[in-house]
């Protein structure tokens, strides 16, 4: 099971918080997948309705590792303090660092975010970067101190799955030892499955699971793929072939 | 004195960031407190002095992906 800056988590799903239709709905998304990290933000407190509160009770009867995010995050900055704020609300150094460079894309300011988890690292943070499958960025952010990194499948929220699986196959043979997590863009399980069968460490989901017409079905079949798709993973998958190879044997047939 | 709270402009009695977060009811809230962008840990919050247009931001918990 994958390794988080030395914490194992029994899981390879890590679940999203936001968009189900109730938090009953959401717990037991959480219950029948399994999944073991609860991605959750931080956000303006307004009025006097103590959301937040009632928000973090429900999360920490999940029972899972907690994730914050700096979702929304344009700036270096602003990062910076949303992780902050985030390490102090939520008691963890884990962040999962988003410094977002262009509105229709959400893709990752690759500049801002390498800044960003180098000055997290600093002070201390275990730093989960959300960023493209660019090999070189990858680079710099392991240089920057990341010990994981979540590049994405497709932008957040598009369901598209995995639009460029040569960059991924080859971030994975470049780091065969560091944990890596699809992060975004994943629609459906096969998706997930096939994220497996590269070799990948997990993947983490929001949109897929919540905006589905029965969220907790989903995130059971998410769960169900991931198993399948490393269980075919490391048995070590036959080569694929252009011609055909009869798998009856030749030897012995009648008429020939 | 007018302040900026979560993007609002309004005025405060308060002087310190600790007595804004009193004023507001979020005294034994579980909240984080920026002000003018820079991280504000709590057990400093008594000590900050708030002045003339600071923009304060507190937040909590919240959903994400």
């Amino acid at each position: 099971m994958p390794t988080y800056y030395d914490t194992e988590v029994a899981s390879r799903l890590m679940l999203g918080t936001a968009q189900y239709p109730s938090p009953a709905i959401l717990a037991e998304a959480f219950r029948r997948s399994g999944a073991g990290i609860a991605t959750v933000s931080v956000r303006r407190e307004s009025g006097g309705e103590r959301a937040g509160q009632a928000f973090w009770d429900l999360i920490r009867d999940l029972g899972v590792h907690v994730l914050p995010n700096t979702a929304g995050c344009h700036s270096v900055r602003e990062a910076v303090t949303t992780a902050q704020m985030a390490r102090e609300l939520f008691g963890t150094d884990w962040i999962k660092l988003e410094v977002i460079g262009h509105a229709d894309t959400l893709q990752p300011d690759p500049f801002g975010l390498v800044e960003a988890a180098r000055i997290l690292t600093d002070e201390g943070f275990k730093v989960f970067p959300y960023c493209t499958e660019d090999l070189v960025i990858c680079e710099k952010l392991v240089e920057a101190g990341c010990q994981v990194l979540m590049p994405w499948g497709a932008p957040i929220g598009t369901g598209l799955g995995l639009n460029n699986i040569y960059g991924l196959r080859t971030l994975r043979a470049h780091f065969p030892d560091l944990p890596l997590v699809i992060d975004a863009g994943l629609g459906v399980p096969s998706q997930a499955a096939h994220a497996m069968e590269l070799g990948y460490d997990a993947v983490l989901l929001n949109t897929a699971v919540a905006k589905a017409g029965d969220p907790a079905a989903m995130a059971e079949g998410f769960a169900r793929a991931l198993e399948a798709g490393r269980m075919g993973f490391e048995a070590d998958p036959m080569m694929p072939r252009d011609m055909a190879a009869p798998s009856t044997p030749v030897l012995g047939q009648a008429f020939s | 004195m007018k302040i900026t709270l979560n993007g609002t402009p309004q005025e405060t009695g308060a002087d310190t960031l600790a007595a804004l977060l009193d004023e507001m009811g979020y005294t034994h809230a579980r909240v984080a407190t920026a002000v003018n962008e820079e991280f504000v840990p709590a057990p400093s919050r008594d000590a900050h002095s708030l002045a003339d247009g600071d923009r304060i931001e507190i937040v909590t918990p919240r959903q994400g992906g």
